[in-house]
């Protein structure tokens, strides 16, 4: 995946393609690009009341509390350079991931290995400075990192939201490990742990050979369907639709700004995303009672981009765990923050923009600027607080709307003073002048009754290197190239050449050709699971569907109706045949990571030896039974897991540092192996136990 | 000379992208009914392939549209009167549900309630027209969709004959193409004709194709008379249904459901003027090839005094000739010769004409002689077989074809040569019969395609039709019918008309 797009940089870069209108890199994924972003942050992070917030990689947050890594059979050995000493890079990925995360470079979550509200308590008791003590306990091994015991009950996440997101039936990979080890639910896992092993175990991870099962208490979906998310939720919370709201959406497909407006109420009892986590916000505030009253929280964040402390070990790295260095704080471990928490107060809080933003400012990418004037003019238009306590008198944030006019009002891409600020504030960084490129909008100020009334185009801001202007089209890196501000990089020029270490220890120095991994899925059980059918073996891979964003509409009866009323898996007519397989055909794709049952399309579209199931079908219309695993048939990310990579774990090295939704693991786009064979039958499995003890029952 | 105008239609098979909005939209206004969920008005095919429902345009099978007999009459291939009579109460060229589809639904339901289980629950499938749970889906009206289904069985599609097909079913040689159908609101409706009851009407003033509820009994014999099955028997109402040309929005002036929605902006409509008395003559015409031609014959310039004077004499209203003369149908249809009928074989004259589709290059070795500045490449060598598109669109008559996408070819050219290179060649565009001004038009109405050059569509005038004062003031007070008062029994949504709880959501 990153050779694919090194390739195609380095061929835009090479061709002088970069900052020109029609040419460079624009890698669209959809209606990702959250213009306002200055504007959202403060809200999304409560960067009003404190900073710096904690953020997770979902990635390698999920590998490992969905115990993944205790499977993990690719060694590390096998995407080494061949130029690099083998010696100095022992460790399994998860080793990696977790001397990233102690250096400084990757988040963690959990964090510390206790409470860090009491880690707090114990510095003031110590009569230390809490980033000084931390530093000081890590290195004596009296306190721990969470992440190199994750099998513990104490480090084990327990309340899941899964919000916007359709992580068991859409984005989890290994979605047969989220059911066993996150969920405790049924599951169709067929892989075997290390346990059995004696070598090839993690060296920093603690292993447990118990397998840590169940681990959340508590999963609840935000969602306006019932996706298999929700299905397996202990709590749905019926969220309303785009026509049932206000909200705003931006893209990356146009320069528009555009309202979600309530045309009705939202029905049944569904309420808008807003007045959940109100909700929430006000039970918790009245659940806490007695319990927790204004605490401090110990809060580590990683080096990060666009910071000073992405300078943190750019040449040499360092790890203080092994004594090489000293684990000094911001610079070759985490920062280390103390963020007091008014829990009581976290519904006013919620409801009121705190006085962080007069005091210490906004900005983003490493630009800052004074944002007191539009914190008045807030104060004015959504009317301050009145009713008596810790928020009397800061500006309103009750209604939906309100919370949309804060984004409208602090982000420079909807208000022309801020953007002119905004470009101010880099001039100085640059020695430049910049807000020639906002100035003939400094007066606009756009409001959401204004959108309502028609959608808006945003005002260039120094958030993005491309400009709204009448005469070019957006293309990024325009404004490095044409305003000469310095690209983000360690030289501050474009690099395509990676000297980090870990960089050139995975051979990725330059951009070359990387073979496919041998993800071992098939060949462990290959034979084992035999119906009497032919089998196939063929790589599968998941583009994405005509019948949905993501998983978002495949369940809609016209979508399902103009399809074929259910999940399917492409092949071509030549496996088909060698198979016996006909098109409509039920089939069984499998691997230890898990069976899925699907409908066979055949097709001689279908290159020999592939199969493609279009991302992403849900299992909870229309899928039998497997025959396999005795469970319900899985899905598409049922035969995947996620892999790591130690090169996207790289941080302190400038532009290779973590970044809210900026750097850090993927999980490798879906390219696996599966055993395909026809079914032989075809069980729903919808039995309720009731009924299915009464059968057996009668049965005997 | 008898002067009518219809609204004619436009769906360029160029830019057909396949993404079906045009059948969700309409679907979603006019087909979510009990009685019509198998149908849709507006479908989208992927060819090759049969189709929906199942091999339509074999009229071996189906005996839809005109034949002509020895003595050059025309006569419906179900048969004259009398034959029709003769099985009006069992048609034997009848299809059924299953030549359509079963159509189905899910117990979403289930999903919010189902108890304690022996396995995660799923909503399983239960079919519309029972009731009942379907083990297994078999097909739909879209089973096709990027060639899905093997060769074997999708090569049966009418439009390969005289096509050495089987090559085609090759991984190196597969094409692919969308076919997005609707009714074609022929100027010889072969269903208007089949009609026992005289239910189905043509209107004069905009030649939408009309079926009258009042007046329909349900005999059928339409379902099998239109050749593009575009007819759909609502077993519900037990009547007949069929795309209405969204006329309501069409007397206002906006388009089609299908054609605003259209995400490709392929589809155009806008007037056509043609004379009512050459229809018979057009559509006998001994040779199938020669049915193209005529019908072009049968269409009037709206460019031509004569016939401008001549329209208005018979009463066309100015704002139609005004709309006649900026026609986008008109412009691909007759001047640039870029749009055709789809199987004028059937003897219908069809009014929703397509653009053929471009597809890249077969050979390498052409391919590398695309350098050349005058070189175009051969359309006889383009990945679509040139004759499977004549089959379609020209009853196999493959030169005016291959024009067609050689203008489309030399459009592409001499735009790429203005915008790219800087330099006008009008050479590129004479070779293929054409001017720099038409050209110049043909990139404006086919490439940038603009909602009001797509669109042109005069409203209608009621006022010559009825008296206008009568209606002011009323339309909309009455209990059912209209603009009429007085109330009808029969309704189109279903057995219970008078719903006071809720039910479940269909979609």
């Amino acid at each position: 995946m990153d050779m694919n797009y090194r390739g195609i940089i380095n061929l835009v870069v090479m061709c002088g393609c970069v900052g020109k209108p029609g040419g460079g890199w624009a890698h669209y994924v959809g209606q990702e690009k959250l213009r306002p972003q200055t504007g959202w942050m403060p809200l999304a992070f409560a960067l009003d009341w404190g900073r710096p917030p904690r953020h997770m990689n979902a990635t390698s947050y999920w590998y490992a509390h969905t115990s993944q890594w205790k499977y993990e059979r690719l060694s590390v050995r096998e995407i080494l350079s061949p130029l690099a000493d083998p010696g100095q890079w022992n460790g399994s990925l998860i080793d990696f991931n977790v001397r990233a995360e102690r250096m400084g470079w990757l988040p963690s979550s959990p964090q510390l290995g206790r409470n860090p509200l009491h880690v707090a308590r114990e510095a003031k008791a110590a009569g230390q400075e809490v980033p000084a003590y931390v530093a000081q306990q890590l290195k004596q091994g009296k306190l721990m990192l969470a992440c190199e015991d994750p099998d513990s009950p104490a480090n084990w996440p327990r309340n899941l939201f899964v919000w916007r997101s359709n992580l068991l039936g859409a984005s989890g990979k290994g979605h047969e490990y989220f059911l066993k080890h996150l969920l405790g639910a049924d599951n169709g896992v067929l892989n075997n742990d290390l346990s059995a092993q004696s070598d090839d175990k993690p060296v920093e991870v603690k292993w447990r050979d118990a397998p840590a099962d169940g681990k959340l208490d508590l999963m609840v979906t935000i969602d306006f369907r019932m996706n298999t998310t929700g299905l397996f939720s202990d709590i749905v919370l019926p969220t309303a639709t785009w026509y049932e709201k206000n909200d705003m959406n931006t893209t990356d497909m146009h320069p528009f700004i555009h309202p979600l407006t309530a045309a009705v109420d939202p029905v049944w009892e569904a309420r808008s995303d807003w007045d959940i986590f109100k909700s929430i916000a006000r039970k918790l505030s009245d659940v806490v009672d007695g319990e927790l009253g204004v605490e401090h929280d110990v809060v580590l964040t990683p080096l990060l981009h666009d910071t000073p402390g992405e300078l943190g070990q750019p040449l040499d790295v360092k790890d203080w765990k092994t004594g090489a260095c000293e684990p000094a704080p911001g610079k070759t471990m985490p920062t280390v923050t103390v963020v007091e928490r008014d829990y009581p107060n976290l519904y006013r809080r919620f409801t009121a923009l705190g006085p962080l933003m007069s005091k210490l400012g906004n900005g983003g990418k490493g630009i800052a600027w004074n944002t007191e004037a539009e914190v008045d003019d807030l104060r004015e238009l959504n009317r301050p607080v009145s009713a008596q306590g810790p928020t009397n008198g800061m500006p309103t944030i009750e209604t939906d709307i309100q919370a949309a006019e804060t984004i409208l009002m602090l982000a420079p891409e909807t208000n022309g003073r801020v953007a002119v600020k905004a470009w101010e504030a880099l001039g100085k960084i640059t020695g430049r002048e910049h807000k020639h490129l906002a100035l003939h909008r400094e007066d606009e100020r756009i409001r959401f009754r204004d959108l309502v009334a028609q959608p808006r185009k945003i005002i260039s801001s120094p958030t993005w290197s491309g400009i709204e202007s009448e005469k070019f089209t957006y293309n990024a890196g325009w404004t490095n190239v044409h305003e000469l501000i310095p690209w983000r990089t360690l030289t501050g020029r474009q690099q395509l050449y990676q000297d980090h270490p870990w960089m050139r220890a995975f051979g990725e120095s330059l951009c070359v050709y990387r073979p496919p991994i041998d993800t071992k899925t098939v060949r462990a059980i290959i034979g084992k699971k035999d119906n009497g059918n032919p089998e196939l073996v063929l790589n599968f891979i998941t583009p994405h569907q005509k019948w949905g964003i993501h998983s978002t509409y495949t369940d809609n009866l016209l979508m399902l109706t103009l399809s074929r009323g259910g999940p399917i898996i492409w092949i071509s007519e030549v496996d088909a045949k060698k198979a016996g397989i006909q098109d409509n055909d039920w089939i069984e794709a499998y691997n230890v990571n898990g069976a899925l049952t699907a409908r066979a399309v055949v097709s001689q579209r279908i290159p020999e030896g592939t199969t493609f199931m279009y991302h992403a079908q849900e299992k909870m219309t229309n899928v039998p039974g497997s025959e396999i695993t005795g469970k319900r048939g899985g899905i598409h990310n049922s035969v995947t897991r996620a892999t790591l990579k130690p090169t996207h774990m790289i941080g302190g090295y400038a532009q290779l540092s973590y970044g809210f939704n900026y750097y850090g693991t993927v999980g490798s786009n879906r390219d696996e192996f599966v055993i395909m064979r026809k079914m032989r039958e075809v069980d729903w499995k919808d039995r309720s136990l009731a009924e299915k003890s009464r059968y057996k029952e009668a049965a005997e | 000379m008898k002067i009518r105008a219809q609204i004619g239609k436009v769906l360029n098979l160029d830019k057909c992208i396949g993404c079906h909005t045009c059948s969700v939209t309409c679907k979603n206004v006019w087909t979510t009914r009990e009685g019509v969920e198998y149908a849709w008005f507006n479908n989208v095919e992927t060819k090759p392939g049969i189709g929906y429902p199942k091999d339509w345009e074999n009229q071996k099978r189906w005996n839809g549209g005109w034949r002509r007999k020895d003595n050059g009459k025309i006569e419906p291939r179900l048969g004259g009167k009398w034959r029709v009579l003769a099985k009006i109460f069992a048609n034997p060229d009848m299809p059924e549900i299953d030549d359509y589809y079963e159509p189905f639904d899910f117990e979403y339901a289930y999903l919010h309630h189902a108890p304690e289980s022996e396995a995660a629950p799923t909503a399983r499938a239960i079919s519309q027209i029972t009731g009942e749970r379907m083990s297994k889906i078999e097909w739909g009206p879209n089973w096709e969709e990027i060639l899905g289904g093997e060769f074997s069985k999708r090569s049966k599609d009418y439009n390969f004959r005289d096509v050495e097909k089987e090559i085609y079913g090759q991984f190196e040689q597969t094409f692919m193409m969308y076919l997005p159908r609707l009714c074609e609101h022929c100027l010889n409706p072969s269903c208007a004709s089949s009609c026992p009851s005289g239910a189905i009407y043509k209107r004069e003033e905009d030649g939408i194709v009309l079926i009258d509820q009042e007046k329909c009994r349900g005999w059928r014999m339409c379902v099998t008379g239109c050749p593009y099955k575009k007819i759909y028997y609502n077993w519900q109402s037990g009547k007949s249904e069929k795309c209405i040309f969204c006329y309501p929005r069409i007397e206002v002036g906006q388009p089609t459901v299908c054609s605003e929605t259209c995400v490709g902006r392929i589809r155009y409509l806008g007037v056509l003027l043609y004379d009512a008395d050459r229809i018979e003559a057009a559509a006998s015409v001994a040779d199938e090839r020669e049915l193209y031609p005529a019908q072009l014959n049968v269409f009037l310039d709206p460019h031509d005094p004569e016939i401008v004077a001549e329209a208005r004499r018979q009463g066309v209203p100015e704002s139609w000739i005004e709309g006649a003369k900026n026609s986008p149908v008109y412009k691909m249809a007759v001047d640039w010769r870029v749009a055709f009928p789809l199987h004028p074989e059937y003897r219908t004259l069809p009014m929703v004409w397509y653009v053929p589709p471009l597809s890249p290059i077969k050979s390498a070795a052409q391919a590398g002689a695309l350098g050349e500045e005058d070189e175009m490449p051969d359309v006889r060598a383009l990945r679509i077989p040139l004759k499977y598109l004549a089959n379609l669109l020209t009853a196999g008559d493959e030169g005016p074809v291959a024009l067609a996408l050689e203008r489309m070819l030399a459009m592409r050219a001499y735009m790429r040569r203005k915008h790219v290179d800087g330099k006008l060649d009008p050479s590129i565009v004479e070779r293929v019969g054409l001017t720099t001004a038409q050209v110049e038009d043909m990139y404006r109405y086919m490439a940038i395609a603009n909602y009001e050059d797509r669109f042109v569509i005069p409203t209608s005038h009621r006022e010559f039709g009825a008296n206008p004062y009568d209606e002011r003031g009323t339309c909309g007070f009455s209990f059912g019918l209209g603009c009429s008062e007085g109330n009808s029994e029969f309704s189109l949504f279903g057995r219970d008309t008078r719903r006071t709880s809720g039910e479940r959501a269909k979609w």
